[in-house]
């Protein structure tokens, strides 16, 4: 039997093959391997804005600590890079060889031993994926079960959030500091840090994210994706039908999690380097606003809203610093008040309609009207929760 | 307990802030039973409700329901045991189509990972045709939910409750808000779902109860101060002081 | 270490948490009337602070520049300037933003944050992109000995004295003010507060502008502890809204009781441990402990 039930409709398929187009085919031909580069960053970010178009757009749950999970992935990537690229040879110049250069400097002789294990490739990537989705699994557990949610829950992941950044850069024999972890060459050999390496790891990244939208896509089709939808609005209605609410939120957010960590692991292998910087609270809510940007239901378009906000970013700290963050304040403002729908939903309401005057001539047949209406009234239900 | 008794409560008891709700109630419902609980306001009716689905937990007294004691439960046990609430404001989930509404419903992948697998076999399809059918909602299937009158949202929501095929089900005030022939629409609908389950319905409107009821209990400052059939209920000059008193 | 020293040291940490403690409760009061009254997260509160900060240094500025024999009595006047000002603000972001977001107290929380950002960066832009630091009067500088081996700084017992002030002015507005009626009114039941006659939209702005007033005044305290930049205002606020959250939100003795008990632990810790762990293990117990009783520690039975 057909997993996908209607909702995956022939836009939502035309969407990902537009986005994957984009990123696969357009963006390698038109840009240098350094501004690929730059984008391929980018698209690390969109893991979070995906993972957010799940777990806060449809199951309406805002974490403000999706920064932990993709400082997770990336710190356990990181690791691996630095064990390899610390071998005694390489480091034979420090007190103690064989070690990373932030632990000699902290005056640390052995390797701590939750380390150890990272010098197995193997185990660093099935880390990647299941350490966030059993933080998550915990953190879920611990207040899905206890109905804490909205308001609430968004505060603890900021403070779960401070709690990491604050023992990252405290711990700096153990973690690199608030430098982070830098200076990564090879993963088994093989040169990250060359250009060809950087094409490599730029599809790589792109195949795995185009991977995460559709899997998005798919949950959001089946009947858990629609029950997300249904406890976001009515959490009493979907618990008297006989639904454990709290597992499908844990669930969620798990998946979530998983999500954020893989960008996390495919930030560190293209840019080189975790630090900090990237798991407190800031970068957490900043990673909120892609998803807004680029319209909270809407999976394909969390990755425009990303590179959107990204690009504009870049843009506007080197040419105006003074006015980047009125400019990012006001996004935040806007998108709340103005656009709640960000990108996606100005692109159903005037975008939409126009390609379709364009390829079916003057026409705009009436017997279109009720599925438009139907579906600028879902946007605005949609839009209206937060 | 007896084997015609489908819910049987005793002594419940439950008090907000030394405010008694309910106050040593005792409440039994017959197997294949439509009762009307009746009452002013602030008699404790909604809170029965509350009480039995595991919405408010009680501070004494028990309710059995075939053999289980409710007050154990979790409200999604509950519910899985065969008990559908249905609430005074239409709960329906707006952004979803009819269809999806009752399919979502549908007592199959009820857990996280169940529901991530669910499949929509032809035995869904058929299902949420046929309660579509029973609810007069046929027509509507792929309408946004949003968008329909309010007495439609309310019999989507008894759909919805159908789609579990509820033993027991409870509806708050089923016809609030419904014009005079959705009203008969509807005292016709429950006539014939309830032939083979029970059902407690809350309601003001006495032209509607007097269509419905195989029986009548009346509610006042959380007790029970009269029950019997609407006639006898209605003759009755503690209730008619209640009503009319004060 | 003699048991007079460690008898004094123990003084001055514990005094030193109650700093802590202060500047805590000041922050959580005004946001605990915003929040516990109102439901609004405003994650610009923590500006707000700045704002009073700014306010009592752009004070001392003026004093400096224009009218230096005026240096031993500008302070008082600022820290009142730095409520009205910060309160006005809070009134006028009432009007255009808050207001719009009531029903969405997530949307209220991104909206907010947006806030915080414009707002810092027009300190950095309009004030000083560095920390800046007021000219204190003679009378809060130094410290005065009860005994001879500890130290009481004065700004620690003038930052005391003005909590226990605001504390004591919230208490009476709240529980014996006719404003306070109103407010806890409108709380409770907005439409039937509304159809009694009661202008709900202005007690949501008298509450507003109160919140942010107080937490100005939390700035103007925090001056005569630390110095002032663009960003000291997003120092405590987690902290804050932890306090507030701990405390059980609407409730006026539970906020005292978690502010203390939260500064307290944190001193302590800080006694043992680097500051960063201290803080790590005392924010790790509180979310365990939230974890536990999400109603926070403090609250009376909650009806459901």
């Amino acid at each position: 039997m057909n997993l996908l039930t209607k909702k995956l409709s022939k836009t939502d398929l035309i969407g990902v093959v537009v986005l994957s187009a984009i990123i696969l085919v357009l963006f390698p031909t038109v840009f240098s391997i350094f501004r690929l580069n730059l984008i391929g960053k980018y698209l690390t970010y969109a893991f979070v804005g995906v993972s957010l178009v799940l777990l806060w757009g449809n199951g309406g749950i805002l974490s403000l600590g999706q920064g932990v999970f993709f400082g997770l992935g990336g710190y356990c990537m990181a690791m691996f890079l630095k064990l390899e690229a610390s071998d005694p040879i390489a480091t034979k110049i420090q007190t103690t060889p064989g070690i990373p250069d932030f632990m000699d400097w902290n005056q640390i002789t052995k390797l701590p031993l939750f380390w150890l294990p990272f010098k197995s490739l193997t185990f660093t990537i099935l880390a990647i994926l299941l350490v966030p989705a059993f933080f998550a699994f915990i953190i879920g557990v611990a207040m899905f079960k206890r109905r804490v949610g909205g308001v609430y829950f968004a505060i603890i992941t900021q403070a779960v959030a401070l709690i990491l950044s604050v023992l990252i850069v405290g711990q700096q024999g153990l973690t690199g500091g608030i430098n982070g972890i830098t200076d990564l060459k090879t993963m088994h050999g093989w040169d990250i840090r060359s250009d060809s390496a950087k094409y490599i790891l730029y599809y790589a990244n792109g195949v795995l994210l185009i991977g995460c939208v559709v899997f998005t896509r798919w949950v959001l089709s089946t009947k858990f994706g629609m029950l997300l939808l249904a406890l976001r609005e009515k959490e009493d209605r979907v618990r008297f039908s006989g639904y454990d609410v709290a597992n499908f939120k844990t669930l969620a957010f798990c998946m979530s999690a998983v999500m954020c960590a893989i960008g996390g692991a495919m930030f560190t292998l293209q840019v080189g380097f975790m630090s900090p910087s990237f798991v407190g609270i800031t970068p957490s809510i900043e990673m909120v606003i892609y998803t807004a940007v680029g319209g909270r239901m809407s999976v394909v378009g969390a990755v425009f809203g990303t590179l959107l906000v990204n690009f504009a970013k870049t843009f506007f700290s080197e040419q105006y610093p003074d006015l980047w963050l009125f400019l990012m304040g006001g996004t935040f403002i806007g998108v709340v008040m103005l656009f709640p729908d960000g990108l996606a939903g100005l692109f159903e309401r005037f975008g939409k309609p126009f390609l379709a005057r364009m390829t079916s001539g003057k026409a705009s047949p009436k017997k279109n009207d009720e599925p438009t209406v139907a579906v600028a009234a879902a946007l605005e239900s949609g839009g209206k929760h937060g | 307990m007896a084997s015609h008794e489908m819910l049987t409560i005793q002594g419940l008891g439950v008090s907000f802030d030394g405010f008694k709700a309910v106050d040593d109630l005792n409440f039994i419902v017959d197997r294949n039973e439509l009762r009307v609980v009746i009452g002013p306001n602030g008699a404790g009716k909604t809170t029965l409700l509350d009480l039995i689905c595991g919405k408010t937990k009680s501070t004494s007294g028990t309710i059995m329901f075939k053999t289980m004691d409710l007050t154990q439960m979790k409200e999604h046990a509950i519910v899985r045991a065969g008990v559908g609430r249905k609430f005074q404001t239409p709960s329906i989930y707006e952004n979803l189509t009819v269809s999806e509404n009752l399919e979502v419903s549908f007592p199959r992948g009820r857990s996280a990972f169940g529901a991530l697998f669910f499949k929509r076999t032809a035995d869904v399809a058929e299902r949420v045709k046929n309660v579509a059918e029973e609810v007069l909602l046929s027509e509507k299937l792929d309408q946004q939910a949003a968008l329909l009158s309010h007495g439609q949202k309310q019999w989507l929501e008894i759909g919805m409750l159908l789609m579990q095929d509820p033993e027991l089900l409870m509806l708050d005030e089923p016809v609030a808000g419904m014009t005079v022939n959705e009203r008969e629409q509807t005292a016709e609908l429950l006539n014939r779902i309830s032939k083979n389950r029970s059902v407690i319905v809350i309601e003001h409107d006495m032209e509607f109860v007097r269509k419905i009821a195989h029986k009548v209990t009346v509610l006042h400052q959380g007790k029970v101060i009269a029950e019997g059939s609407m006639d006898k209920v209605t003759a009755d000059p503690r209730v008619i002081e209640v009503y009319l008193g004060h | 270490m003699s048991l007079n020293e460690i008898g004094s040291m123990v003084a001055m940490q514990g005094f030193s948490g109650l700093s802590l403690f202060t500047v805590l409760l000041l922050m959580a009061l005004g946001l605990a009337i915003i929040f516990g009254q109102m439901g609004v997260i405003n994650m610009a509160h923590g500006e707000f602070m700045a704002i009073g900060a700014y306010v009592v240094y752009l004070f001392s500025q003026l004093t400096q520049n224009y009218a230096p024999g005026l240096r031993e009595v500008y302070f008082v006047p600022a820290v009142v300037a730095a409520f009205f000002v910060a309160a006005a603000v809070g009134y006028v972001v009432e009007v255009l933003l808050i207001r719009r977001l009531y029903k969405r107290p997530l949307d209220t929380l991104l909206a907010t944050w947006g806030l915080s950002l414009a707002m810092q960066q027009f300190f950095r832009s309009f004030i000083n992109p560095k920390e800046v630091s007021a000219e204190l009067p003679e009378w809060l500088l130094g410290a005065f000995n009860p005994t001879p081996s500890i130290q009481v700084p004065r700004n620690g017992i003038f930052v005391m004295g003005l909590t226990i002030l605001v504390t004591i002015g919230v208490y009476t507005l709240m529980l014996k003010s006719r404003w306070g009626v109103r407010i806890r009114a409108t709380t409770q039941n907005r439409v039937m507060s509304s159809a009694v006659g009661i202008n709900t939209d202005r007690v949501d702005r008298f509450t507003f502008a109160l919140g942010c007033g107080i937490a100005g005044l939390a700035g103007a305290a925090f001056t005569t502890i630390g110095s002032t930049g663009p960003t000291s205002g997003s120092l405590y606020i987690v902290d804050t809204f932890l306090v507030v959250v701990f405390g059980g939100a609407a409730n006026l003795i539970g906020t005292i009781a978690s502010a203390f008990s939260i500064a307290q632990a944190q001193s302590l810790l800080e006694f043992f441990l680097t500051s960063a762990m201290a803080k790590v293990l005392t924010l790790l117990t509180i979310i365990i402990i939230l974890m536990i009783r999400p109603q926070g520690l403090f609250t009376t039975k909650v009806r459901t």
